[in-house]
């Protein structure tokens, strides 16, 4: 770290300057090599030399939003992780999944709460729902040297708005994609290799206004579905009792529904799955 | 040709502390105590301009004297506390190591420039007990103490500090911890020497929650601390809670996220 460098002991001026309230951009100076995307890659594709997450589902509701992701990693055709988590909290209202390479995900999901927190704390008042997306975009187009080398990594971000705009739901949601561009989604969104199926799935059962109880199966079916038909999308796995992680963003800010809680949605999916395999 | 002074060391210090000190105490004062449910901090200011700060999970920041300097020294603080967070983990921050970098900044800044800060700070990090709280008190001159339950900072801060020696209890709860507050600063400063009773107005009040998992740095708003400088209770729940009120919507805003809003505007 910077601060042992100085010989008066006196923290070097870009700690006490006026400066930014950005944390990473702090960090540009301070301690760049805390930064993902900072890091020299060698040349050539190294896609496969880290385990891959996979699909996140967002949906919009009626009090918030809720998210929900699955709990495997790939590497090629290998399972790397049977319970990693992949949907985590942002801030107290605001939630981040992400898909692609896990490792510089779960460091962006980490710099990305610090970066919320360090805006807060500096500044006095919370972000804007717009603003944290915002961040969250340039911290994505930062990582566009190491995604275009296999690297990469996607988020979802969704979010209860405290000041939403006149005649709009607090429920938002946002995607993104690697070059750091920045879209707001109407209803519901997934990323990853399993998007393709769950969205297809939440297009025929998703309806604005829905409740978040409806919400949490719909996002558990979805989810099923895209286990079903894309072998990098891990089900409910009812042996080991692991299940996808479910969270929600609403007025009274962020919560994980406990295993309990989504065990007794899962299994009523995977119980209607025996019935009817297409749902 | 110019006279060259000689002034020794001596004098220079001596001046630099006078000049120090007598900016401080044209400021309002500061006091911080441990109380049962976790660390008090109460600062006499009527303005919006913040004296107290949370700094990270359990350690939050008190200060006197020139806004700009120890807005600055707050700054540095937020930023070093979420470095080191980041890199080792939440656990790893500690009070001591933010008041060992203050001690440093603070004092090559009062030997090496022409101007010392007026500033006294305090950190504090709260325990699982009152007797592991940790108060730190830092002067001017980067020269620290580690106070024993409760510290008052500020002009005046020896006479608030009899006060306060004389009825701090840990065992205390928020509401009596508050009223002890309030009239130690209210003790000094009145007209002939008469005690002034402070309303929720003029102080600025924050408390790091000792229950409280995660952060635990909470401001109380005007209408609660009315509630409790009035000598009545408010439930654990609307004490109020971090900086998180989110600014409000700006009227067409520069930068929108998605494009149909865009398309409003044009038709406009």
């Amino acid at each position: 770290m910077a601060t042992g460098f100085d010989p008066s002991g006196r923290l070097p001026d870009f700690f006490t300057n006026a400066g930014t309230s950005s944390f990473t951009q702090f960090l540009s100076q301070a301690a760049p090599e805390l930064l993902p995307g900072r890091r020299p890659l060698p040349p050539g594709l190294s896609a496969d030399i880290a385990p891959h997450g996979t699909t996140i589902v967002a949906i919009a509701t009626a009090e918030g939003v809720v998210m929900a992701g699955d709990r495997r990693a790939t590497m090629g055709n290998l399972i790397a992780s049977r319970d990693i988590k992949k949907v985590h909290p942002a801030d107290s209202y605001s939630l981040i999944g992400i898909a692609g390479t896990a490792g510089i995900g779960i460091e962006l999901i980490r710099l990305f709460q610090v970066e919320l927190e360090h805006y807060e704390k500096i500044e006095g008042a919370m972000l804007s729902l717009d603003g944290k997306a915002n961040r969250l975009a340039a911290m994505v187009r930062g990582n566009l040297g190491a995604a275009m080398q296999g690297l990469a990594v996607v988020p979802l971000f969704a979010g209860f708005d405290l000041a939403p705009a006149e005649g709009t739901a607090p429920g938002r949601i946002f995607s993104f994609d690697v070059a750091g561009g920045l879209y707001e989604e109407t209803g519901y969104e997934a990323i990853g290799s399993g998007s393709l199926f769950a969205k297809s799935a939440l297009k025929k059962r998703y309806r604005a206004g829905v409740g978040t109880d409806d919400a949490i199966r719909l996002a558990l079916e979805a989810l099923y579905d895209a286990a079903d038909d894309d072998t990098a999308t891990g089900g409910p796995d009812v042996i080991r009792k692991i299940y996808p992680v479910v969270m929600t963003a609403t007025s009274a800010g962020t919560h994980r529904l406990t295993d309990a809680e989504t065990a007794a949605v899962a299994e009523q999916v995977v119980s209607g799955r025996a019935e009817n395999p297409g749902g | 040709m110019a006279m060259q002074f000689y002034a020794s060391p001596e004098q220079v210090q001596r001046d630099r502390s006078e000049y120090a000190r007598k900016g401080i105490a044209r400021g309002r004062s500061a006091v911080v105590l441990s109380y049962e449910g976790g660390i008090l901090l109460v600062a006499e200011n009527i303005t919006t301009l913040r004296k107290i700060s949370e700094i990270y999970d359990k350690i939050a920041f008190a200060a006197v004297g020139r806004y700009n300097e120890f807005e600055s020294l707050r700054r540095a603080g937020v930023r070093m506390a979420d470095m080191l967070g980041l890199s080792y983990d939440r656990r790893d921050v500690t009070a001591r190591a933010l008041a060992n970098a203050y001690t440093q900044t603070l004092g090559s800044i009062f030997s090496e420039t022409q101007k010392p800060y007026e500033v006294e700070i305090c950190i504090a990090q709260v325990g699982a007990t009152p007797e592991q709280d940790e108060l730190y008190r830092i002067m001017y001159d980067g020269s620290a103490l580690d106070e024993p339950g409760f510290m008052a900072m500020g002009g005046q801060a020896e006479a608030i500090a009899a006060v306060l020696k004389e009825r701090h209890d840990t065992a205390a709860d928020l509401q009596t911890a508050l009223v002890l507050a309030a009239e130690a600063l209210g003790s000094v400063g009145g007209e002939n020497g008469q005690a002034r009773t402070l309303t929720a107005k003029q102080l600025e009040v924050a408390v790091i929650d000792r229950r409280r998992p995660g952060r635990a740095f909470r401001r109380l708003a005007d209408s609660t601390l009315t509630t409790l400088l009035g000598h009545e209770s408010v439930p654990e729940a609307e004490l109020g809670d971090v900086d998180s009120a989110p600014p409000a919507p700006s009227e067409g805003k520069p930068t929108v996220s998605a494009a149909p809003e865009a398309d409003e505007t044009k038709s406009e």
